[in-house]
């Protein structure tokens, strides 16, 4: 690892490893990431991507190993501190994780809710997000009322409208048709344009070549085989 | 905090019967815990207006004649613990009797004298329990020309009986609606978390502090407490109208009987305890579920 570019990493893996039972899911992986970078994680399935995104976020702790998020050890990270940094998150999942049971507008606004912020505030941060992604007319809609397309255009709304440093999207496209997929990278790329670090993990590398460019690390069997530029 | 009463409010409204159930489950056991609230605050202040002067009639023989009234006043008064005595003259104790039961006129009128015994009516001083005043009224008994004394001992006695025992029972009754009550509050908080994971889930991955999450479950709990003593008390003093002038009426011949609903302070206490008693069904069952 070259010390003086991982210096201002935003994001730096040290040999970290998984363990499910017997099973490695992450083996001995070291990354690291430069603030404002768009990171496709690609590789068949089982190969650890959706597992290097959980270790990012805390769903899941590492076996082995260490990372840290601008210089922070999640190892250290105390559960008191564990929603501040996850407010730094925006996540994007390929079962979109909405709540059915909450609108359009209140699934994006929780974001800002759990941030303390002011009423007022989310109200004009929700709807302009909402506007940016073409979800203005649905805002009152509920989540199982809308397409497979339309709600991960919600998820998306809901992953920047924190204005969050990093954007972790597991499969964001994997249950969308070309066009939906198309129009949600769109907006991943319009928000990386903006300064975000981006990670997305995915098996369609076909799609992402034909329209990302960023760095595409390759995982097979929980190790990283391969890391190459996309251009 | 306005979010999350809104918040609360709206998860109430989505699981209405769940909700309902509990409240109805809480309102009714503070409504048995405030119906022996009840009867003890009751029974406390029958008691202490007793000890504090309760009347005993003092049935003469039928040989005495009001002239030999001041001689026996003497001598009650020289016993002691009286503070108050009045005679009855028979003649007035049949015009009395005769108002009482104007409907049975023909029967009054078929008498060919008076049958009722002079009377005095005394107001005893304070005793401490209720074998003093037994033993007060024996005293009584065993003077001349006395027949025989009522102080209602025959309902006293019973009372002090079913008093003793229910203070008892009453504890252990409280106990059991309260802990029964705790439990369904606990279930409710459980199968709403539950019903509710997903949102949870999401929540804590988007940055929610468990505060945030928790917040509109211990406010949904305290809103049903409340809501539970409120209807609890609400069924008591229906109740309570519908059957305590008939207590009244037919106690109030011996003892004077205030017979009165809770005090502000215990309906107070009774709101406040419920309300409590939300919250803490609401704590015991998060602290187990996230564990």
């Amino acid at each position: 690892m070259n010390l003086d570019s991982s210096k201002h990493s935003i994001i730096r893996l040290f040999n970290v490893t998984k363990r499910y039972g017997a099973k490695l899911a992450l083996n001995d992986v070291s990354v690291d990431i430069q603030p404002g970078e768009f990171i496709f994680i690609s590789g068949p399935s089982g190969a650890g991507k959706s597992t290097l995104l959980k270790v990012l976020y805390l769903a899941e702790k590492v076996s082995e190993g260490q990372i840290l998020i601008n210089g922070m050890n999640l190892a250290r990270i105390s559960a008191a501190k564990l929603p501040r940094l996850r407010r730094r998150f925006g996540m994007v999942f390929q079962d979109f994780k909405l709540i059915p049971g909450r609108t359009v507008y209140e699934n994006v606004a929780l974001v800002l809710e759990v941030a303390g912020e002011k009423p007022s505030y989310i109200r004009k941060k929700v709807m302009h997000v909402l506007r940016t992604t073409g979800m203005e007319k649905k805002a009152n809609a509920l989540p199982p009322t809308l397409s497979g397309g339309e709600q991960q255009r919600v998820a998306v709304a809901r992953a920047v409208v924190g204005d969050p440093d990093i954007i972790l999207a597991d499969e964001p496209t994997g249950s969308l048709d070309q066009a939906s997929a198309g129009l949600v990278l769109d907006f991943l790329m319009a928000y990386h344009q903006k300064g975000a670090t981006i990670l997305v993990a995915s098996h369609n590398l076909h799609l992402m070549e034909s329209m990302v460019r960023g760095r595409n690390i390759v995982l097979d069997q929980g190790q990283l085989v391969k890391t190459s530029t996309m251009l | 905090m306005t979010r999350y009463i809104k918040k609360a409010l709206a998860d109430i409204r989505s699981n209405r019967f769940l909700n309902l159930i509990t409240i109805v489950t809480i309102s009714l056991s503070i409504l048995v815990v405030s119906l022996f609230l009840l009867f003890f605050e009751n029974a406390s202040r029958v008691i202490e207006s007793w000890n504090q002067g309760g009347r005993a009639m003092i049935y003469l023989e039928s040989a005495f004649s009001p002239e030999m009234l001041p001689d026996l006043e003497a001598r009650i008064n020289s016993l002691g613990a009286v503070e108050d005595m009045r005679f009855i003259p028979k003649s007035q104790a049949l015009e009395k009797l005769k108002n009482e039961m104007s409907s049975h006129t023909r029967f009054f009128d078929t008498l060919k004298h008076n049958p009722l015994p002079h009377a005095l009516e005394i107001r005893m001083k304070t005793h401490g329990d209720f074998q003093e005043v037994a033993a007060f009224a024996k005293k009584i008994g065993a003077l001349e020309m006395v027949e025989s004394v009522e102080y209602g001992q025959g309902w006293l006695a019973r009372f002090l009986k079913i008093f003793s025992l229910f203070r008892i029972t009453g504890y252990a009754m409280c106990g059991l609606f309260l802990l029964i009550a705790l439990f369904i509050t606990a279930n409710t908080v459980r199968l709403a978390f539950y019903s509710r994971r997903l949102e949870i889930e999401i929540m804590r991955l988007v940055g929610a502090t468990e505060g945030f999450i928790k917040t509109p479950f211990y406010v949904e709990g305290l809103f049903q407490g409340f809501l539970g003593g409120l209807l609890g008390l609400l069924i008591l003093l229906a109740a309570f109208f519908t059957v305590s002038s008939g207590i009244s009426q037919n106690l109030s011949t011996y003892v004077y009987l205030d017979i009165r609903f809770l005090s502000v302070k215990a309906m107070g206490l009774i709101i406040l305890a419920s309300t409590f008693l939300g919250w803490f069904g609401c704590y015991l069952s998060l602290k187990q579920i996230l564990k």
